[in-house]
């Protein structure tokens, strides 16, 4: 599996990392060695396999709860936590322009 | 007061009965110890000794009305810092979350306090659960009680030094792919992974939701089954969290372990398995053997692709996990990023350290348009062949007993310059992971430098009774020091 520097500055930007240039070369390289690695997983025939994304003990019976209001944070305790809160809100770079 | 370094809950419940010390003069014991040693640990990034103190006196008034007290009443505890503790920092190891006060508290973490427990602090680990070492902390590496020079395991390394290194005789960890059998059998304690469901992950910090499990830590099986007996249980915050009902495992535990069967899975004892390690773990079958267990040879076919399964899946979850640290609402915000796509770049390039980075690259890229199907999809089918080796094998044997890792603690630094490496080391703890059911490491003596080494007991679904009583019949037979 090749991977190319440009492919994961691709992917970087997908999940809005910045990498310098090093970063970019060493995960180049651990990336197409782990994906060189998991290739074994094609020597498996998995036709006619349901993929198991989930460990579902009640299967479906797992009962959804009746979508009620329940206890929630007020304005105050969620605004505690963000490093730029301002007039009841989380403040932003601006994104429009006047 | 009696050793502060070996005690535990049954101790701790006897000493308090006879008065011999109060719930505060402990908490304020283990506080001082744990801070006095700290540089040198490594094992709390935060202590809490205001909750702690206030935990304490509860449970000494408790005593003093002659009212009755938890199972855990005034029992020391550690908890590892992915775990949400409501108005104490809940960092994850990562400069993303350094100055993060958790609104809330996890499930578990209300479920130990009503039992009785003091915690005393959060404990060290791999950023975001993330390693096998607990190199990957932001902040400072561990170091094994047993040997300072060498690694704790990871990712739960801290929760697992301070059972073992005298700083707390409970702790509660998180478990995705090995992160607290593995750095239970580097350091010498008793580490739990319950059967996916059985505890609530509400208050865990994300990693992979399908994987991630909390369980605890201890010197002794019955502790942990005290510990895993308080925080099991439905919870309507957590839609996994199983309903099925909790037995009373401490109240059940019996060392009665005649006639069960024991698979020996001939994959977990073959290429890679150190002498050191092999040996002693087939003494602690032999062990049973001589309990009146009967060993039978069993095989697990899909058990080599299980590292190539697990790594595609749990990065694929993590990329969507840690996608909600924006620098707007809790994590770490970049100063002086001209727009909002540059803020949240440099928030996130500033905030996770390399091992999550190279995690989120890899579950973005499995996860990307024309790659779904090859990676994500064909790590989740074989998922499932993993699971059925598990179910088919628990057809004709009670429980599972292999090694927790290829080889003992290594030294720090040894081998972080290899992922793959190190990601190869999980190879006997993943497959129960993905399989979602029960999993204990119990020492078994240690290796001829003294590096402690781990039997792992894995049972199916719901079945920790039968685990915990092959772990204590263990123990109680002198298994642990091999």
């Amino acid at each position: 599996m090749k991977i190319t520097p440009e492919e994961v500055q691709h992917i970087a930007a997908l999940a809005n990392l910045r990498l310098s240039g090093a970063d970019i070369e060493r995960y180049t390289q651990d990336l197409e060695e782990i994906l060189s690695y998991v290739d074994q997983l094609n020597e498996l025939d998995t036709s006619g396999v349901e993929p198991m994304a989930q460990v579902l003990h009640e299967g479906n019976a797992a009962q959804l709860r009746t979508d009620e209001q329940g206890r929630s944070f007020d304005q105050q305790t969620a605004l505690r936590c963000a490093p730029l809160p301002g007039e009841g809100h989380f403040k932003v770079p601006r994104v429009i322009e006047r | 007061m009696d050793d502060f370094k070996q005690l535990t809950v049954d101790s701790i419940r006897a000493g308090l009965r006879a008065k011999r010390f109060s719930a505060r003069e402990l908490a304020r014991e283990a506080l001082r110890v744990a801070e006095a040693e700290n540089r040198a640990s490594g094992v709390y990034l935060s202590f809490t000794p205001e909750r702690a103190l206030a935990a304490a006196d509860r449970v000494d008034a408790e005593l003093a009305a002659g009212a009755e007290i938890g199972p855990l009443a005034g029992v020391p505890l550690a908890v590892k810092d992915v775990i949400m503790t409501r108005g104490e920092k809940t960092t994850c190891a990562s400069r993303a979350l350094e100055q993060f006060v958790a609104p809330y508290d996890a499930t578990a973490v209300e479920r130990v306090e009503r039992a009785g427990a003091v915690i005393v602090g959060k404990t060290n680990c791999d950023e975001f659960a993330m390693g096998s070492s607990n190199e990957n902390s932001a902040f400072f590496p561990v170091r094994n009680p047993a040997a300072p020079d060498r690694v704790p395991g990871g990712s739960s390394g801290g929760s697992a030094a301070a059972v073992a290194g005298g700083y707390a005789p409970i702790s509660l960890g998180s478990d995705t792919g090995g992160s607290i059998r593995q750095p239970a059998s580097f350091c010498g304690a008793v580490g739990i992974m319950p059967t996916y469901g059985r505890v609530s992950r509400y208050g865990l910090v994300a990693f992979a939701s399908s994987l991630d499990h909390i369980g605890p830590f201890s010197r002794t099986v019955k502790d942990s089954a005290l510990l895993l007996g308080s925080i099991a249980g439905p919870d309507p915050l957590d839609s996994t969290a199983a309903s099925a009902p909790v037995p009373d495992y401490a109240g059940e535990l019996s060392a009665q372990v005649r006639g069960l069967k024991i698979g020996i899975p001939k994959e977990y004892y073959g290429e890679g398995l150190e002498h050191a390690v092999g040996t002693k773990v087939r003494a602690g079958v032999d062990l049973l053997r001589g309990l009146g267990c009967e060993p039978v040879e069993i095989s697990l076919p899909h058990t080599r692709y299980a590292i190539a399964s697990y790594y595609l899946i749990c990065t694929a979850e993590a990329s969507s996990n840690l996608a909600r640290y924006d620098g707007v609402r809790y994590s770490r915000r970049s100063e002086g990023s001209g727009t909002l796509r540059e803020m949240y770049r440099n928030s996130r390039a500033e905030g996770f350290g390399p091992e999550v980075t190279r995690r989120i690259i890899l579950g973005t890229y499995v996860l990307s348009s024309g790659y779904y199907d090859a990676y994500y999809r064909k790590a989740q089918e074989v998922r499932a062949l993993i699971a059925r080796d598990f179910a088919e094998a628990f057809e004709t044997v009670d429980a599972i007993i292999t090694p927790v890792s290829p080889f003992p603690a290594f030294k720090l630094g040894e081998k972080t310059s290899d992922p793959l490496q190190m990601y190869l080391s999980d190879i006997y703890t993943i497959t129960g992971s993905l399989a979602g059911i029960a999993g204990m490491s119990v020492p078994c003596g240690t290796t001829p430098e003294g590096l402690p080494i781990g039997m792992q007991i894995l049972t199916n679904h719901f079945q920790e009774q039968t685990m915990l009583n092959l772990g204590h019949a263990f123990e109680q037979a002198g298994g642990f020091e091999g």
